[in-house]
């Protein structure tokens, strides 16, 4: 009895090997293996990156609400950034405001304010949490991300978006949700312009993903086909934090 | 029989289980501590009416280590759980040591099982060989409803799953109110361990591990 069972544990134990070096291999191929991979928690993040990635496909819609599922209580963390530059930009309205989009795009390009808001504007009514727990829903304006980039033309061998802020953060996305269709770049919040608080003139909105990831405060987006060359190379600074760099949960 | 000891995969899942579900319960409590306030529905936030106000501080805001193990240790769990449930039932493990029968489901046969757990009733201590029906019951209950509701209502907090199967959070009529039954299914499950600490304790310690290990 307990031969036949240590035979079929030999067996079974020399499978998974098998089958889970070729797992690896199969993930590096198809872009399913975070930046954050390294170490014991790595397995784990790498883990839910690729189920999630493999479930979710490149076209799901996050859950769409009416309006009056908007929360009464939009919560705000942290505060704007108390910069020179930034409270010169608060002052002027956002005029002299300008986007930079580079690094692997054939036009690398500054958009104003009013470049953005002339483009098609979309509107979703979303659910975003906070991975502290807490959550709200509310409808965001702006123009899709997969609208800009085609503006610039990005070069199809990248695979990430950077994002740059005015209070020093940087966080990252891969290009699925780059391109997704719920991927914004919001200037507008319940039908008014997007308060300081909540990251104005221009915060990025991910959808799919907690909060952290819709970055406030915009400065510039560098698009990329590694993330290496940024910070510890984990993809941001919440990553840096210890925070998982994918954020769908 | 001599020595009355579980099987190989039996022991391999418990430990790995009991490793896991112990990191669950630690990461767990630091997550919550961020933000230990319960809501129902698909929102909540500190400025809206909390279901339930938890006695403890807003701390550990920043303890993303909580969540990296909290995902390492599920992804353990379910592993675990997967091969513990394919070897039960194709063992015969679940038909066998876990279902009661149906004479054990009479009240009297619960009394007399609860009563062997404790001390001074030798004549009724539960066998080494088998489960009595208060054990079979617990762990049916523990591998049939509190992990599958655990591992549910913890997936739907994921806004990318709920984008591919909304049903997901849906189910638990909202994201909010899913984190709160997650909450309780781990104090369900906490309350678990602990008995079934005290119990390994108070009926034999020694005979007990030596079948586990």
């Amino acid at each position: 009895m307990s031969r036949i069972i240590s035979r079929r544990a030999v067996i079974a134990s020399g499978l998974t090997l098998v089958a889970g070096a070729a797992a690896v291999r199969l993930a590096g191929r198809y872009n399913l293996i975070p930046p954050d991979s390294g170490g014991l928690y790595g397995i784990g993040e790498t883990l839910t990156y690729a189920a999630q990635r493999l479930l979710i496909g490149k076209h799901a819609l996050a859950r769409e609400f009416g309006r009056g599922d908007i929360s009464r209580v939009i919560p705000v963390n942290g505060t704007p950034p108390e910069t020179e530059i930034y409270d010169r930009l608060l002052v002027g309205g956002f005029a002299d405001w300008r986007l930079r989009i580079d690094g692997m795009v054939a036009r690398p390009t500054d958009f104003s304010l009013a470049d953005l808001q002339r483009y098609p504007a979309h509107t979703q009514i979303t659910h975003q949490a906070c991975e502290e727990g807490w959550s709200f829903i509310a409808e965001w304006n702006g123009v899709r991300l997969s609208h800009v980039l085609d503006l610039v033309q990005v070069d199809p061998r990248a695979r990430y978006l950077m994002f740059f802020a005015f209070d020093g953060w940087h966080e990252s996305i891969d290009m699925i949700d780059a391109l997704h269709p719920q991927t914004f770049l919001a200037y507008g919040l319940n039908g008014r312009e997007l308060p300081p608080e909540h990251g104005a003139p221009v915060r990025v909105r991910v959808a799919r993903q907690l909060g952290y990831k819709s970055v406030k405060f915009l400065s510039r987006v560098v698009v990329t086909d590694s993330l290496e060359q940024f910070g510890k190379g984990v993809g941001g600074i919440n990553a840096e934090y210890g925070y998982s760099w994918w954020a769908g949960i | 029989m001599g020595k009355p000891r579980r099987s190989a995969t039996v022991r391999l899942t418990h430990w790995i289980s009991a490793i896991g579900i112990l990191a669950l319960i630690v990461s767990g409590t630091a997550i919550l501590f961020a933000h230990p306030r319960l809501y129902w529905g698909e929102t909540g936030a500190v400025g809206t009416p909390a279901l339930i106000d938890l006695p403890i501080p807003f701390m550990l805001g920043h303890s993303g280590w909580g969540r990296y193990l909290h995902f390492l240790a599920a992804w353990l769990c379910l592993a675990s759980g997967l091969i513990y449930l394919v070897h039960a039932l194709a063992s015969g493990h679940l038909r066998r040591d876990l279902v009661p029968a149906r004479a054990e489901l009479k009240l009297d046969e619960v009394r007399r099982a609860v009563s062997g757990h404790l001390p001074g009733n030798d004549a009724d201590r539960p066998s080494l060989h088998s489960y009595n029906v208060v054990q079979r019951v617990s762990y049916l209950t523990v591998v049939f409803v509190l992990g599958p509701l655990a591992l549910l209502t913890g997936l739907a907090f994921s806004p990318a799953l709920a984008s591919v199967a909304p049903v997901i959070v849906n189910m638990f009529g909202g994201q909010q109110s899913a984190r709160t039954i997650h909450f309780f299914v781990a104090a369900a499950i906490v309350l678990f361990v602990l008995v079934h600490l005290v119990l390994v304790c108070t009926s034999g310690f020694r005979a007990r591990m030596r079948g586990m290990i």
